[in-house]
């Protein structure tokens, strides 16, 4: 295999392993700021405070990664991304500010105010929506070259219904995403409550999420046929994805096994976005960066991956060694320690 | 018009965002090191005064931490934000340290969140002491490569340019450029430096107001220690870097020095005033010294800007910024080593009042010594971005919004600023040190004195 199809490989995993611990984090803002509208914050703030402030951080790494690693495997694409992202990706920054604020004053300021919550809340359906303009901007037609620069081409953004479809999607998985692994991570810690609460979320949130997932399919239809079409070859892929969906759903309602639900979820997610990221082939920017074309000279390719490969035998062990005293210990998980 | 508002404003807007981040990044490659020193010789010497040291310094720590995550983040994205077309170049060639650096980024992260969640809960007496060097290891990474990448823009090399196409390139000649050593030398000592003096103001100003013993007196000792090794290590470093400079960016040392004749037995100039028409005023010279710092050699010859064309020449002002940082490092050296000789002559009391006024002082000072030498560093390379192939004005971006990204981001700082402040304050105040010693050893007074 070629380095840049390693190296996409690579950052498409990234991608992914974001996706899912990021929404995770994300939606359980969202459920903390719903909690306490409906006075019922003191069943998920434990959970909060046990599982999400150990890991925000290294949740936060996984974005610089993508997008260094995406720069550094294509610089065009970061130079086309750069010139156009300045708005939304301030936004972003700004607001990753407010959130990284809210883990160290949830664990050290006094009680957080509503205000402070409701901003924890938003962030994370923000944050999300914002990111998800990458995705939309992708799909080509959002750029203009005037001037030797790249411009975003805000009104055709703002107005055009693709864009909203994929940032109705991107918020509703998010709430998805995290009901489910709340979900089991409170009944790990037997927390019958909070598994009360987040399943009902989990339930709630089902329906709204396999719509959004079909609107944005079908809206890709129009904005890029091509892209469409290539989807549709492989509509295997997103057959398998539905059947997890289904399968996660199915056993949340039987409120059994939960682990292997939120396993189902995470498949249902892996699949649809290797469909649509194979599909999207070879274009990384539509119509103006393409996978090999525009991939870095082989030497650096070669060096990022061996960098890459170093890094995973240093990463993998240590991830491990964290989630066995976070995720996987009971006695954490529990509250004992 | 506004390419070139734009550039004024990126150039801001990075200015803005680097001077932030990098107090924050300072104490987080720092004071691990330090948190772990005192952890270390509380486990050795089984005196738990120590570790107790090492757990309130790490609740302040993991606050600044976050800040420094958050403001590094944007620092991140902003380089390609503000600075596009220098990305699309430099990236063929950069994009490895920073990709490395994410490494560092995630080891640091994941130990860091292991050694403050896991006190007491291992049965190994050093066990939990040693989830605390990989972060140690995981901040000064993060800190090499950040800096390599900095090293590259001064002194690019390990790639062959064809008009805005890199053709070739030699990733590690690229991170291992002259600059490079000289460079990773000086801004690792000079955060370990940095967070010595921290933390030894803070136990300073909390003698000075609420009287001294013997937890005090440790801690104290710990910093105080660390502050004089490292000031000279800063010292040592910072000598190498001039002398890097001498030989490689001559120009910048010489905008520096308000050196405009090339000649051999150079003065050094401290201080001083430049007039209209580029006379230095009131400028102690120390004869030859210059030719020193440069080679070693008294009598060497010493680059002028005569040697330099009218347009590359940086801006004459970070003289200022030069003197400041020597002259603030030099303070640093002499506290911390009054200090330490006071431990040991015994008519001397260390703890008098005059001196832990001026360890306090010493604190911001250090922070502004950093400051100071990293606009030296930075404005000193103007008029490029990268040395030598790209100018600042071409490689940032064209955009009429950056005006508006900078309000925003001029916000979210100042609120962020507030924001650590009041939450340290708070969070050391609810919990002050006289509580957490009677609750964990209730026999003795605080300080360590039975009752
Ligand atoms: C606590 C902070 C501190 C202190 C006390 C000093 N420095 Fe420094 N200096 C830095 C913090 C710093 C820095 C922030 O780390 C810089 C900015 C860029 C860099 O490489 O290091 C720097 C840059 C810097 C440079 C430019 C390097 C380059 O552009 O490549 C020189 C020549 C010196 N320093 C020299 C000195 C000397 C002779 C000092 C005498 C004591 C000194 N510094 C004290
Ligand atoms: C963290 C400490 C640093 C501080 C306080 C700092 C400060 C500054 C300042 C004041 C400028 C503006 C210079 C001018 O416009 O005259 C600047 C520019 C810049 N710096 Fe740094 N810098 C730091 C480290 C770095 C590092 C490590 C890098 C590289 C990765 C870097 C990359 C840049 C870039 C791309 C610019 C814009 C181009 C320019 O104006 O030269 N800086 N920085
Ligand atoms: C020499 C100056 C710098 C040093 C020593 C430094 C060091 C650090 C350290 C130690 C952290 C971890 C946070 C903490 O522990 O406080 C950090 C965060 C970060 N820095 Fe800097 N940094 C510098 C300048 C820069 C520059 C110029 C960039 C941009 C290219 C940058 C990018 C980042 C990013 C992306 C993070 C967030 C990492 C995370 O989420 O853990 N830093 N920096």
């Amino acid at each position: 295999m070629s380095y840049e199809i390693l190296g996409l490989s690579a950052l498409w995993f990234f991608l992914f392993a974001y996706l899912i611990i990021a929404s995770i984090d994300f939606g359980a803002g969202f459920f903390a700021y719903y909690a306490k509208q409906t006075k019922k914050d003191h069943i998920l703030n434990r959970l909060i405070a046990r599982y999400l402030s150990p890991v925000w951080e290294i949740t936060n790494v996984f974005f610089i990664f993508f997008y260094y690693g995406l720069a550094g495997f294509f610089p065009d694409a970061g130079y086309y991304y750069g010139s156009a992202m300045l708005i939304p990706g301030s936004i972003i920054l700004v607001l990753i500010g407010i959130r990284g604020s809210f883990y160290a004053f949830e664990n050290y300021g006094s009680r957080s105010s509503l205000v402070y919550t409701f901003l924890y809340g938003a962030s994370g359906l923000l944050i999300p929506a914002a990111i998800a303009t990458g995705l939309t901007i992708s799909e080509g037609g959002f750029l203009r070259e005037a001037n030797g620069s790249v411009y975003l081409r805000y009104t055709e953004l703002l107005t055009n219904p693709f864009s909203w479809a994929v940032v109705f999607l991107a918020i509703v998985s998010v709430l998805y995403i995290s009901a489910n692994f709340l979900t089991y991570y409170a009944s790990k810690a037997g927390d019958e409550p909070a598994k009360k609460l987040l399943r009902s979320y989990a339930l709630f949130w089902a329906a709204p999420q396999i719509i959004a997932s079909l609107t944005a399919f079908i809206a890709i239809s129009r904005q890029n046929p091509e892209h469409y079409n290539n989807m549709l070859d492989l509509w295997w892929m997103f057959g398998l994805s539905i059947l997890f969906f289904l399968i996660a759903v199915y056993l949340i309602y039987k409120e059994k096994r939960f682990g292997l639900s939120f396993i189902c979820v995470m498949l249902q997610f892996f699949f649809a976005l290797l469909g649509y990221g194979i599909a999207h082939m070879p274009y990384i920017l539509y119509d103006q960066i393409q996978v090999a074309a525009d991939a870095t000279l082989p030497a650096m390719g070669t060096a990022l991956l061996l960098a890459f490969g170093g890094g995973l035998l240093m990463l993998i062990p240590s991830l491990i060694l964290v989630m066995r005293m976070f995720l996987f210990d009971a006695e954490y998980v529990k509250g004992k320690k | 018009m506004f390419a070139y508002d734009s550039v004024i404003l990126a150039r801001m807007l990075t200015s803005m965002t680097l001077v932030f981040h990098i107090i924050f990044a300072t104490i987080g490659v720092g004071v691990p090191l330090l948190i772990s020193a005192a952890e270390y010789i509380g486990i050795r010497k089984r005196d738990p005064h120590y570790v107790l040291l090492a757990r309130r310094w790490t609740r302040g720590f993991v606050i600044i931490v976050a800040v420094g995550v958050v403001t590094g983040t944007a620092i991140g994205l902003q380089l390609f934000l503000l600075w596009p077309t220098f990305m699309q170049i430099a990236g063929h060639v950069i994009s490895l340290p920073l990709f490395m650096e994410t490494f560092a980024f995630f080891f640091e992260a994941i130990f860091l969140g292991a050694y403050i969640y896991t006190w007491d809960r291992f049965k190994g007496r050093y066990t939990h002491w040693y989830l605390s060097l990989p972060v140690i290891i995981g901040g000064g990474m993060s800190a090499v490569f950040i800096t390599s990448v900095n090293a590259f823009m001064n002194t690019p090399q390990g790639f062959t340019l064809v008009g805005r196409t890199i053709t070739s390139v030699e990733p590690l000649k690229a991170i291992w450029n002259p600059a490079t050593p000289s460079k990773v030398f000086h801004v690792l000592t000079s955060s370990y430096m940095t967070c010595g003096a921290v933390l030894a103001a803070i136990t300073a100003f909390f003698i000075l107001k609420y009287g001294n013993n013997q937890y005090y007196k440790k801690a104290l000792k710990v910093t105080m220690i660390v502050t004089l090794i490292f000031s000279i290590f800063t010292a040592i470093a910072g000598d190498t870097s001039a002398k890097f400079l001498a030989t490689y960016q001559p120009e910048k040392l010489a905008a520096a020095e308000w050196h405009f004749e090339t000649e051999k037995g150079a003065d050094l100039i401290l201080f001083g005033k430049l007039t209209e028409d580029n006379e230095v005023k009131g400028a102690i010279h120390l004869p030859k010294l210059l030719s020193f710092l440069s080679f070693g050699d008294f009598n060497s010859e010493v680059i002028g800007l005569d040697r330099v064309d009218a347009d590359l020449i940086p801006p004459l002002w970070i003289h200022y910024m030069f003197d400041l940082m020597v002259t603030l490092g030099a303070y640093s050296i002499m506290i911390s080593m009054l200090f330490v000789l006071f431990m040991f002559w015994k008519k001397r009391d260390q703890y008098n009042k005059w001196l832990l006024r001026a360890i306090v002082i010493n604190a911001p000072f250090a922070i502004l010594a950093l400051e100071f030498g990293w606009i030296y560093a930075e404005v000193g390379r103007q008029p490029w971005i990268m040395r030598g192939y790209l100018r600042v004005a071409e490689g940032a971006v064209s955009s009429p919004y950056v005006h508006i990204a900078f309000a925003m981001f001029l916000i979210l700082y100042v609120l962020l600023g507030t924001f650590v402040t009041v939450v340290l304050v708070r969070l050391y105040k609810k919990n002050p040190i006289q509580k957490e010693w009677e609750q964990r050893f209730p026999d003795t007074l605080f300080g360590g004195d039975q009752k």
